[in-house]
């Protein structure tokens, strides 16, 4: 009975690991290749076929028809479709996502700007998440049934079913608006804006490297909130998803042979149980994480938040097919380099695969 | 493993504080010396004097740039020269000789001369972007600007037009954003690939108005710094700093915590709530946009005159301004906005469903018919829409609405395969032509026209009436010109296929102590110059 809760494990040589990691990267990569390529295609002709006309974003309702014609050929519309994804392939395969019509930005500048407001949203959004979510969820586990699963149940509920702009309006109302706790909508008070020179671009961190803490408590305060909001829908999916991984261990065979050797039920939990609910837990973190990384659309608007997923949004209702392109590539890039992490993190963890 | 939980139950707690007793943080009021305002400002695509045309980048050019002429808005918007010291024009209505103020200055510190006018104006009609017909139309192309506008010396500008048209239009037209001069020395330094300077002036200024860009940030925000040499005298505030601000209950909030002075885009409710607010006040505006809807002329039953002017009493235009948008539009039935030369405020269509049912008998549809309309999902499109849903079905007309995004219904709009579309018309300049011309002009009904103004997206075929407002930007005496506009406008009413039925009121909700921030009958007006704050 004693060797249930170990499994003997066998050492490999460097040379072994190295080896077996090189396997997994060449097939990893090449499914990357693939997967951005389709994505690239699929976005291409779903960003052609909607009934939006791309050239009224450049020159508007009221231009002659001299202008909205010489607008297309710049455009390239005048091209047959097929050319014009080939030409855009070349170039985004050189690294030029071409330039954004509505903010006569190039793309690459623009996804610069928008992308670390939403990792920042995004990341204290998964934190905050992981660090209320996965003991609410053991709790839950442990007590089955009983009060502190019914609690998280209903915190579950909550964070499943609020429409998150309510959500948000209502969190303004009353820490921005009533109580004055956080800051307003936007990502800085007026007097901090254009303060700081942006090294990461994540404001709380460029702040914090620079040394100015009154510019640092302003961004950490108009951050708090909108990842708050974000971080409570992150609550609810991983608590849940903690809950049933847990629930899964504490009725395995090692658990009931770990409480008959006599340890405590915290080492129970913690040590023995969560170890190998874990594993799991990380591909739903990482899920999670990629789902905010999206950018939130609601959540950015009502704070006035200049993230990816307004950028994404209003440029696709305008039609400006480089940035909705170069917008769907970062997030396409993103959700693998995420799922990658989390295949690492996945290994590392679990020491079946040492 | 076991420190790792300790641990996050540890950071678990600490974190549960941060979010919830994170203390009163002191947050600034907005600086002294700067107005700062919330608005919807994604419309802008540049901020190029010869290529900004939406509400938002020709507010910014118009703050930026000085014109040669501009309007008095405490005088019924009368013309008053500006750049231009004085004008005289021949008596044949051709050449205009415009004097120079002197000793004006750009931002970059170079002289403003005629020189400049005429770049600024051979830039506009070359770059030939969404508003250069403004200044084409008046017969200069690319090729022939130079011979058309011309520097004497540097203080002298001679301007020759193609045909003798009203002064009043040809003035009207200068003063709107496309003629803003721009200062030629910074823009040719910042000239790439023979763009003129387009590409570097989408996000940057070279002008010699009130405010200098400082910084602008496209959906985000911009900053402004005041010109304190500006010939007009310096502007009461340093600095003017717009952010983008989507949602409205965000711009509420935000005015309510005094983190911003003026609040643009609050809609109906807000406006209501924020009444009550005794550290907010109200600043209201006419605005020249025109809601309407147009009824396709493809449509057969729409080729009727009674089932049009059925249409017309059957919009309960006093119940929709009451209950939907009190406050932000007003009801109004004729082509051109108050505020034009020539407008009338005839409003001969009051909701009567006898009426309309009698006119729709005579059409030979006593029993209503089935019809669709194009409605962008904004407020108040959509709750328009529904309104006039429900009281068409009163006389049996069955209407389908089809939700659409802005630029989608547009589309479809431009391509004439809309029944009705529901939607605003904004004038491009202050000239009652630029309305005459899109509601009553159509040239060539084909497919293959050339002008594809509003009469023409509804397939209305007007010989007869696009000659008499082609005619009438000719005439010079303005007091004629005016009633011209006066009959025109009557007989559209009663036999146009556009049901016409308010026009905007913009609203801005600031903070008290706000004082100077008038809003101007377009965008072209909303000057931030007078603005002050104590």
């Amino acid at each position: 009975m004693t060797s249930v809760a170990q499994t003997p494990v066998r050492r490999r040589s460097w040379g072994d690991t190295a080896k077996a990691w090189a396997k997994i990267a060449s097939r990893e990569l090449s499914t990357v290749a693939i997967t951005i390529f389709g994505l690239l295609l699929i976005t291409f002709f779903i960003a052609r076929v909607i009934p939006i006309d791309p050239v009224l974003a450049v020159v508007g309702d009221n231009a002659r028809p001299e202008t909205y014609e010489a607008a297309r050929v710049e455009l390239g519309l005048d091209k047959p479709l097929w050319k014009q994804f080939a030409v855009y392939t070349g170039k985004v395969f050189t690294g030029d996502l071409g330039r954004s019509v509505l903010t006569s930005n190039t793309v690459v500048d623009d996804i610069k700007r928008v992308f670390p407001a939403t990792l920042e949203l995004a990341t204290l959004g998964t934190l905050i998440g992981c660090l209320l979510g996965i003991p609410l969820g053991v709790l839950a586990a442990v007590y089955q049934g009983r009060w502190p699963d019914q609690i998280a149940r209903v915190i579950g509920l909550f964070g499943y079913s609020i429409p998150v702009f309510w959500l948000g309006l209502m969190g303004l109302l009353l820490f921005y608006a009533k109580l004055g706790w956080v800051g307003g909508p936007g990502r800085a008070g007026v007097a901090f804006q254009d303060l700081i020179t942006p090294i990461t671009g994540i404001l709380v961190i460029d702040a914090a490297i620079e040394g100015d803490w009154e510019a640092f408590r302003d961004a950490w305060s108009h951050l708090i909130l909108p990842s708050a909001v974000l971080g409570i829908l992150s609550v609810a999916y991983i608590s849940r998803m903690t809950r049933s991984f847990m629930i899964t261990e504490l009725q395995q065979q090692y658990v009931i042979a770990a409480r008959v050797k006599g340890l405590s039920e915290f080492r129970v939990v913690w040590r023995h149980a969560m170890h190998n609910a874990f594993v799991p837990l990380v591909t739903v973190i990482a899920v999670s994480y990629m789902h905010l990384l999206e950018g939130s659309v609601l959540t950015e608007t009502i704070f006035a938040w200049p993230g990816l997923g307004r950028y994404l949004t209003h440029s696709l209702l305008n039609a400006d097919m480089n940035a909705v392109l170069g917008g769907t590539l970062v997030i396409g890039a993103v959700f693998i380099g995420v799922n990658l992490l989390s295949d690492i993190l996945g290994r590392l963890v679990d020491p079946r695969t040492r | 493993m076991r420190h790792v939980a300790k641990l996050m139950v540890a950071s678990a707690f600490s974190a549960l504080l941060a979010t919830t007793a994170h203390t009163t943080v002191a947050f600034a009021q907005t600086p002294k010396d700067t107005v700062v305002m919330a608005k919807q400002i994604d419309d802008i695509i540049t901020l190029d004097p010869a290529e900004a045309f939406e509400f938002s980048g020709v507010e910014v050019v118009t703050n930026v740039y000085d014109k040669l002429m501009g309007v008095d808005l405490a005088k019924n918007n009368e013309l008053v020269p500006e750049i231009a010291q004085s004008w005289s024009v021949t008596p044949d209505n051709l050449t205009y000789t415009f004097k120079l103020r002197p000793g004006v200055k750009f931002h970059s510190g170079n002289p403003l001369t005629a020189a400049d006018v005429v770049y600024s104006f051979q830039r506009a009609v070359t770059l030939n972007k969404s508003p250069g017909f403004i200044l084409a139309q008046f017969g200069f192309t690319k090729d022939n600007v130079l011979e058309k506008v011309k520097a004497t010396d540097d203080g002298t500008l001679v301007i020759t037009v193609s045909k003798p048209f009203a002064p009043t239009f040809f003035l009207n037209c200068l003063t709107s954003g496309v003629a803003s001069i721009v200062d030629t020395k910074l823009v040719k330094a910042n000239e790439k690939d023979g763009d003129w300077g387009n590409g570097w002036l989408k996000l940057n200024s070279a002008g010699s108005g009130a405010y200098k860009v400082r910084a602008y940030r496209p959906n985000e925000q911009y900053a402004l710094d005041a010109n304190e040499s500006w010939y007009k005298g310096a502007p009461k505030s340093k600095r003017i700093v717009v952010r983008h601000v989507a949602e409205p209950a965000s711009q509420r909030l935000l005015l309510e915590k005094g983190d911003i002075d003026i609040a643009r885009n609050l809609s109906k409710d807000q406006l209501a709530a924020v009444k009550t607010n005794k550290d907010v006040e109200i600043v209201q505006g006419d605005k020249g946009y025109i809601l309407y809807l147009g009824l396709n002329q493809k449509n057969p039953n729409f080729a009727k005159p009674e089932v049009r002017e059925a249409l017309k009493y059957l919009v309960d235009y006093a119940s929709i301004e009451r209950n939907i948008v009190e406050g932000t539009y007003k009801a109004h039935e004729s082509f051109l906005p108050k505020g034009f030369l020539g407008a009338i405020d005839d409003k001969p269509y009051k909701y009567d469903p006898a009426k309309a049912k009698e006119l729709l008998a005579k059409a030979g549809l006593p029993n209503g018919f089935t019809v669709t309309m194009d409605v962008r999902s904004v407020n108040p499109i959509t709750d328009i829409a529904q309104a006039i849903q429900s009281s068409w079905a009163q006389a049996g007309i069955k209407l389908e609405l089809i939700p659409g995004d802005g630029k989608q219904t547009l589309t479809k709009y431009r391509a004439r395969t809309h029944d009705i579309y529901i939607g605003q018309w904004g004038p491009d300049y202050l000239d009652p032509h630029t309305n005459a011309e899109t509601f009553a002009i159509n040239e060539n009904n084909g497919e293959d026209a050339k002008s594809k103004t509003l009469a023409w997206r509804n397939a209305w075929d007007i010989p007869d009436m696009t000659k008499i407002t082609q005619a009438n930007v000719l005439e010079t005496d303005a007091s004629k010109r005016a009633a011209v506009y006066g009959d025109l406008q009557r007989e559209h009413q009663k036999v146009s296929p556009f049901v016409i039925m308010f026009q905007q009121v913009e609203v801005s909700a600031d903070r008290k102590g706000v004082k100077g921030w008038v809003i101007g009958p377009s965008s072209d007006t909303n000057f931030y110059a007078p603005i002050t704050k104590n």
